[in-house]
């Protein structure tokens, strides 16, 4: 009997997994189900015998068995047909991708693939391996060993484990995990709490659901850690609703680790697709059942944080990096990787126009031209690259002169861009810099949660200013200013000169005015798109 | 709406810490909307004002006042699905669409390497061109 592993990713189910993985059960293979490996060009990506077949499609399925019994007859030793993970390990070394040129659905083996084999995975180290709801599958390939040895530690020394490892948040901020975690345990009250903050909102962005998809007791091993380390009884994730799949397995990983995990207890609460809630301010009043506007701060989440109690708010890659960093040693393993002050590694997800779009795991300090040219292999057209935006919606328009910049939260920053939670969107030279620029403002003016008035109001202004920008010819005046009431208003059209110092004073006070990034770094996507392609914008020559 | 089916949904999570949301969802799941009197039965339920509950309610893309019997496509309209071109495919879908089918934009559905995207209820869609969009909403 042949056994087929495909993955159930949300990512492979969209690319129609299930009906691949019906067609193999129907021709007489006993499919498992596993995580992704985050090649998601090859999706439906199917693994027989230690060879990747991708994309596969219903039709292939035959070829790919037919292919596959002649390689088996002609390998020694046989791969072996039992569902265990030692016998998944020996097969994927076996045939070598010489027996399989000339088979353009053939990827060779997985295990040393390029786009694999170049990575330094290791919060994503079962991706492509392991059933994710397998407890079996978890603890044989080292699952609950951090969680066991923090356990026997006293919770200070957890602690301190995680500030040597230098590990930052992976949310987007950066702020060091171990002292916010210091702050918590040190703060007085009896109930504390932690939240894993697994609304995820950024486009080119999907680590947090693969680790939640795929490797689900990971992410609640790294959160019971931190509920030792602190002295806190429960904890929260809290998941967007876009992500139906990742509800449903960490709740049945929920119960299924609910013994291990004790007295721990974890419950999953879904967002209602809103973007700012990923704020973790926000996120908490959601939590509570408040409207979700963003909070002050101080008073810091550490110290009043969840129904006023001291709360870790962690990313779920913050979250899951933990358990390796608490196995033996494992957080000066993990302080030697990376560069400055940027420690460990990056789950850096690939995206948009882009050929081997996916995930890619691997210490800080590559660069964008290794990851988008010599990874990614350039565009999915064939076409030029033209830009890439680093960070997410609130992330600058990175041009290909600036693509040895080294993946650094420092680097970035003094290029006035954003690493944030390491998604990359690439786009060729169709891509029209200025519509991008005036969906960054209207992207803000969708999520702005209305508290302060720069990221409210600004956010719809600059969809209008930029509107007439691009409009051609001289500007009318702005509809609020032709009021009669606004007596101080110029009521004459401003030239275009004037138009683009009123978009700068604009960003401005957006970047200064607003309590949160989102009102505050809106700026940063419009500005450099304006920079760096003033062209898009109806500007001859530059606008440097 | 359901009294009783109503009551029997708010019951069920009253104890919770935090049960608004989880309760407004499931309200929201069944019924296909929260209106005012789901706010007021839940205002009541968790002594909170009218105004409070409807201020979450509001708040949230997910929440709707009125139920919309139209079948819903979601639509991922955020940068990486542009980068791959949905914009060039949203018009004939939207014009496909006219009034019958609810053709929602989103902003990310987290299958940004392999858009333009799409979600029908819990199905997902990817690698979407042009007719496949457009079969996705005749089929609807
Ligand atoms: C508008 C906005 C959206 C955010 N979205 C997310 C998100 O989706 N996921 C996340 O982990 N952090 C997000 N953050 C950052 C959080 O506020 C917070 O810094 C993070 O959850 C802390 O966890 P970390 O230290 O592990 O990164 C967002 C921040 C802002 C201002
Ligand atoms: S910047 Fe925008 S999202 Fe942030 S607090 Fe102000 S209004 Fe809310
Ligand atoms: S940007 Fe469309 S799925 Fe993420």
């Amino acid at each position: 009997m042949t056994i087929v592993f495909i993955s159930d990713d949300a990512q492979a189910l969209a690319c129609g997994a299930d009906a691949v993985a019906a067609a193999f059960e129907k021709a007489g293979c006993t499919v498992e189900r596993v995580s992704s490996w985050g090649m998601f060009w090859l999706e439906p990506l199917v693994e027989i015998g230690g060879l990747g077949y991708g994309p596969v499609r219903v039709e292939d399925v035959e070829g790919i068995l037919t292919r596959h019994a002649e390689l088996v007859s002609a390998s020694t030793p046989h791969p072996s047909s039992s569902a265990t993970i030692e016998a998944w390990t020996l097969e994927r070394q076996s045939p070598t991708v010489k027996q399989v040129q000339g088979d353009d659905l053939c990827v060779g083996s997985l295990e040393h693939h390029p786009f694999i084999a170049r990575q330094q995975r290791h919060s994503f180290a079962r991706a492509g391996k392991t059933r994710p709801l397998s407890l079996v599958d978890y603890t044989a390939t080292g699952g609950w060993t951090g969680l066991d040895r923090a356990r026997s530690m006293a919770p200070a020394d957890v602690v301190a484990e995680v500030t040597a490892s230098g590990l930052r948040g992976r949310g987007g901020a950066g702020f060091p995990a171990g002292i916010k975690w210091k702050t918590v345990l040190e703060a007085k009250g009896t109930t504390k709490y932690i939240v894993c903050n697994a609304d995820e909102g950024d486009s080119a962005t999907f680590a947090d659901r693969m680790m939640m998809e795929g490797d689900p007791f990971h992410l609640l091993e790294g959160m019971a850690i931190a509920a030792h380390a602190v002295g806190a009884g429960e904890g929260y994730v809290y998941v967007r609703s876009e992500y139906p799949h990742a509800i449903a397995k960490l709740n049945a990983a929920i119960a299924l680790a609910a013994e291990k995990l004790a007295p721990f207890r974890v419950e999953v609460r879904v967002g209602a697709g809103a973007y700012v809630c990923g704020e973790e301010t926000s996120l908490l009043n959601s939590i509570e059942g408040k409207r979700a506007e963003v909070r002050a701060k101080p008073p810091l989440p550490a110290l009043e944080g969840l129904f006023g109690c001291p709360t870790v708010v962690n990313n779920v890659l913050t979250l899951a990096a933990i358990p390796h960093i608490m196995a033996e040693g494992g957080a000066s393993r993990y302080a030697e990787l990376g560069m400055g002050r940027s420690k460990g590694t990056m789950p850096i997800q690939l995206a948009g126009n882009i050929k081997h779009g996916g995930l890619f795991e691997t210490a800080f300090g590559i660069t964008l031209n290794e990851l988008i040219h010599d990874i990614g292999g350039g565009t999915a057209s064939g076409r030029p690259v033209k830009a890439v935006q680093v960070g997410g919606p609130l992330g600058a328009y990175i041009h290909p002169d600036q693509f040895d910049l080294p993946f650094d939260y420092e680097a970035y920053s003094v290029a006035d861009a954003l690493i944030g939670h390491g998604g990359i969107t690439v786009f060729d030279d169709s891509a029209d810099m200025g519509a991008m620029a005036r969906f960054a403002f209207e992207f803000c003016a969708a999520e702005s949660c209305g508290k302060c008035t720069p990221c409210r109001i600004g956010s719809t202004r600059g969809v209008e200013l930029i509107d007439r920008i691009l409009g051609s010819g001289k500007t009318a005046p702005d509809s609020v200013e032709a009021l009669p009431q606004m007596h101080n208003a110029r009521k004459a059209g401003r030239s275009r000169d004037e138009e683009f110092q009123l978009l700068e004073d604009l960003c401005e006070t957006m970047q200064f005015g607003s309590l949160c990034a989102l009102g505050g770094f809106t700026p940063y996507p419009v500005r450099s798109a304006l920079k760096h392609w003033p062209e898009d914008f109806g500007q001859a020559g530059s606008a440097q | 709406m359901d009294g009783d089916q109503l009551h029997d949904i708010i019951a069920g999570h009253q104890g919770r810490k935090g049960a608004l949301l989880p309760m407004l969802h499931a309200i929201q799941h069944e019924f296909g909307c929260i209106d005012a009197k789901a706010e007021a039965e839940v205002a009541k339920a968790l002594n909170l004002s009218r105004a409070e509950v409807h201020g979450v309610v509001s708040f949230y893309h997910d929440f709707t006042p009125a139920p919309d019997p139209r079948p819903m496509i979601e639509l991922c309209r955020a940068e990486a699905c542009k980068a791959r071109g949905v914009e060039a495919i949203a018009p004939a879908a939207e014009a496909a669409a006219g009034e019958r089918v609810n053709l929602k934009t989103v902003y990310c559905l987290g299958l940004c390497a392999t858009g333009p995207n799409a979600r029908v209820g819990d199905t997902l869609h990817s690698r979407l061109d042009e007719a496949a969009l457009l079969s996705l909403v005749q089929s609807a």
